[in-house]
């Protein structure tokens, strides 16, 4: 089937059911998305399927055909992207960084739907990612600064 | 890990000497290090030759810093950058931070094996990576002197330039460094003063955010490398085997290539992990549980609850228990139980290995290369020197990518054995994470303590039970209290009791209970931190006084813990009016060298404990970077609010209960409290950073929800049950 993936088409080799976080990592080498939990869990594998937030563990690739699929590596191709990703860097959120990704995809869409987020809104698109070594203080910041708040 | 692994002496003069490997346009320096042996009353070898770093400045004046210390999130890698450019001279923006290859050079310092754990890597390498670099700057400044034919009193290192003070003549590092590597090493180079430090104390930014927020950073199960297989491994149940399984099924799924058995389970060899997972799922073993049928740890902990009364080996006996009894007017009496509790880093276990004529070749983010080159040269019949490691990033470690056992790496090179000269990728499911882990030990803990008329303890009879963590290891006899026979783990904490008690009894049951165990991040701590500060509360509590001025008054002899509580109690506004239904808790413990004490205001929300804001003064000698300790302040706290709150590992009918996120459930991003970090200034040596934090935040919230609701936490984690 064919994937629209960070502005480009490509050919995929895999059967309907096959998650889109494993296409992105083994099949197109994309591997800024990470395997957290497989069950929705942990946001780690957070992509933007049309713009929306969407957990790719458990996202099968025949739902992101006819979509635009984005990942981590592509985000800086938007201002908000950009933005968020210099946010993060300004407040040194990541610490072993894995889940920074899906962190980041998260926190681009909260932006797009509440330029300005309170804290509660920060809450509610932000708890569905986890992070063990705790850093949610600094993204909670790195938000606040990216949305000029 | 234990601090008796910690740093040899930072005073003890290192050695330097250059390494053979000034090739090309490069300086290299490194440093060695005497090791000290393992275990009590070993005789210390020399350690003749051997490297413990590396310094390289490249013509274009990159200075690449090769590191055996692994980074995990820790900070390692940006404070160990500050220490080096710091005595280099070098400019912060020329830095390129690397892991090293496994490679003896690499190990310590001060012990002979690649481990990155006990919140070391700065307090270890303080001393040695300075002077390391202090001789690099002397050779690059003797250097530029010969040049000119100056003395090189005259010539001074500043920012990545060697210049002529009177001629204002300047040569880059890069100009000098290929011929300054093959000048001698200084034996005694000098030191900046402290007045002299330009990055050491300073906030700079970590060398790692970039990349990690543009997700560019590879980590272990990033690794892809040509003709790469993905393997899933069916394993099988705890104290169990697999007995017949579909293996036609796996082979039919699309994708797969191989599927074999290995001593650890059935592997399934796929082009991708997804088909490798279908065919694992295909495979529907059958199993068959053979061995301590029926364990649980409900009737673990009720066995451990009556261990606890029974004599153990004496770990601490001063005082008379009877004489102080017979005086005493008061008796408090408590019991704590603590589950089993699973790391699950964020990147789940991964390696990647493959097997060639020459040895093994594995790229995985490690905490333990040293033990990885033992598990996989033990599965290839090699030798430990014949497996080649790639350490990757780590996502997240915690003690769990610290295995001594080699339990990730084993599997992978089994199955990248059945495949010679490919690369075979071993993804744990966070399933396999949290089913088949090595886990921090359940525990129990009773302490009786008599009061006297004055309210002050009298005695303090302690007793422990767990399984020691390095029983049957290499490191059994390194991590044993030589006179007592019991593990340092288990008492860590208690046997340095911070507060002055006359008579002191502690005793251990070191158990054996069949469920693999290993460090956690602040390992014994854990747990005796939280029986210590819950119990010194209760005290208080029973004696009428304030948990402050209680421990304070018994404080009198521990400077470190005396000024750490003051201090947090003044930050926190300890006993000043708070909102309606809120109260707080304190807790100060000191571990790996540092001292930590918490204040935690907490509420109720719908009968659980809500943590609001947590004031935390950390006090560990000398600050490298203030940022970094406040980032791992904060990740501690979260990690061990985290177990304190919600986590526990539970067997029933011998198999784990929780087998991913949602039902083993960290913190999330909506509960974490406000954490404000003050640092003790301090001109002491550094001490651990990483895992200090994490002790005192479970008793700190058991403390104040006890406050709040008049009733003690005897038993982890707190939302087994609901309350007030």
């Amino acid at each position: 089937m064919k994937l629209n993936v960070n502005g480009a088409m490509h050919e995929v080799d895999a059967p309907a059911d096959m998650p889109l976080l494993w296409a992105l990592r083994d099949l197109l080498n994309l591997t800024g998305t990470k395997f957290g939990c497989g069950m929705a869990q942990c946001g780690a594998c957070t992509i933007h399927l049309d713009g929306a937030p969407v957990r790719s563990c458990v996202t099968p690739v025949s739902a992101a055909e006819g979509k635009a699929v984005t990942t981590i590596e592509a985000i800086a191709t938007s201002e908000l992207g950009q933005r968020i990703q210099a946010a993060w860097v300004a407040e040194d959120v990541p610490q072993c960084g894995y889940c920074q990704s899906g962190q980041i995809m998260s926190a681009v869409a909260l932006l797009k739907e509440h330029p300005q987020p309170t804290d509660a809104n920060i809450d509610t698109a932000m708890d569905g990612n986890l992070c063990r070594c705790g850093t949610y203080n600094r993204i909670r910041r790195a938000i606040h600064r990216a949305a000029g708040n | 890990m234990s601090q008796d692994l910690a740093a040899a002496s930072p005073s003890r003069r290192s050695f330097l000497k250059t390494a053979a490997l000034a090739t090309g346009s490069a300086l290299v320096v490194s440093f060695s290090l005497p090791q000290r042996a393992f275990g009590a009353g070993a005789a210390t070898p020399t350690h003749g030759g051997t490297l413990s770093a590396f310094i390289r400045i490249a013509a274009d004046g990159i200075v690449t810093l090769t590191l055996g210390k692994v980074e995990m999130g820790q900070g390692a890698h940006t404070g160990l950058a500050q220490l080096l450019a710091e005595e280099l001279e070098a400019p912060w923006a020329a830095l390129n931070v690397e892991h090293s290859p496994a490679l003896p050079a690499y190990a310590g310092p001060g012990f002979p094996m690649m481990i990155t754990g006990g919140s070391t890597s700065i307090a270890a390498c303080f001393i040695p990576l300075r002077t390391a670099a202090a001789a690099a700057r002397e050779m690059l400044v003797a250097e530029a002197a010969s040049r000119w034919n100056v003395p090189v009193s005259e010539c001074a290192a500043e920012q990545g330039v060697v210049k002529h003070g009177s001629s204002q003549r300047k040569l880059s590092y890069g100009e000098l460094a290929a011929a300054a590597g093959q000048r001698p090493v200084p034996a005694k180079p000098t030191l900046k003063s402290r007045s002299e430090w330009r990055y050491i104390g300073q906030a700079m930014p970590r060398v790692d955010s970039a990349a990690k927020s543009r997700g560019e950073t590879r980590y272990g199960i990033d690794v892809r490398r040509p003709g790469q297989r993905y393997a899933q491994l069916a394993r099988p149940p705890r104290g169990g085997r697999l007995t017949a399984a579909n293996f036609a099924a796996a082979r039919a799924v699309p994708g797969v290539t191989d599927v074999f058995e290995i001593p650890q389970g059935i592997a399934v060899v796929a082009s991708n992990t997804w088909a490798a997972k279908q065919g694992r799922d295909a495979l529907q073993p059958k199993v068959l549980i053979e061995q301590d049928a029926g364990f649980s740890t409900v009737a673990l902990a009720k066995h451990y609850s009556e261990l606890a009364k029974q004599p153990g080996q004496v770990a601490r006996a001063e005082g008379d228990l009877a004489k102080a009894a017979a005086t005493a007017t008061q008796r408090v009496e408590v019991d704590y139980a603590f589950p089993y509790l699973a790391h699950a880093p964020m990147e789940p276990l991964n390696c990647t290995a493959m097997v060639t004529p020459e040895g093994v070749q594995l790229w995985l983010g490690t905490q333990g290369q040293t033990f990885d080159q033992m598990a996989a040269a033990r599965v290839a019949g090699i030798r430990p020197d014949q497996v080649s490691i790639e350490t990757c990033m780590l996502g997240g470690g915690f003690g769990r990518r610290a295995s001594v056992a080699g339990d990730n790496v084993a599997p992978a090179v089994e199955i990248a054995k059945r495949l010679p000269g490919v690369p075979v990728q071993l993804v744990w499911t966070r399933e396999d994470d949290l089913t088949d882990g090595f886990y921090r030990p359940q525990a129990h803990h009773r302490v009786v303590v008599q009061l006297g008329a004055d309210g002050f303890p009298l005695s303090w009879q302690h007793t422990v039970v767990a399984q020691p963590l390095a029983k049957g290891t290499l490191l059994e006899r390194a991590m044993m209290n030589p006179q007592t026979g019991i593990e340092v783990t288990l008492t860590e904490g208690i046997d340095n009791l911070p507060y002055a008690v006359p008579v002191v009894h502690v005793q251990v049951h070191q158990t054996t209970a069949k469920v693999p165990v290993q460090w956690w991040r602040s390992v014994g701590s854990t747990h005796t931190a939280f029986a210590l500060e819950c119990c010194i509360d209760e005290c208080a509590h029973a004696a009428k006084q304030d948990p402050v001025a209680y421990r304070l008054a018994l404080l009198k002899d521990s400077p470190k813990e005396k000024r750490a509580l003051e201090m947090v109690a003044a930050k926190a506004g300890w006993g000043k009016p708070l909102p309606k239904g809120h109260a707080q808790g304190v807790a100060v413990a000191s571990s790996f060298g540092s001292t930590v004490a918490q204040v935690a205001e907490v509420s109720l929300v719908n009968g659980q404990p809500r943590v609001h804001r947590v004031v935390a003064v950390m006090d560990c000698g000398t600050v490298i970077n203030p940022h970094l300790v406040e980032q791992q302040v904060q990740s501690a706290i979260a990690y061990g609010l985290s177990a304190a709150l919600r986590e526990e590992i539970t067997f029933a009918a011998d198999q784990v209960e929780q087998t991913n996120f949602h039902a083993y459930q960290p913190l999330r991003l909506n509960e974490m409290p406000v954490v404000e970090v003050h640092l003790v200034e301090s001109t002491e040596p550094p001490t651990g950073v990483g895992e200090p934090g994490t002790p005192p935040i479970g008793p700190a919230v058991a403390n104040a929800l006890r406050a709040l609701t008049g009733e003690a936490v005897r038993q982890l984690p707190f939302t087994r049950r609901s309350w007030g």
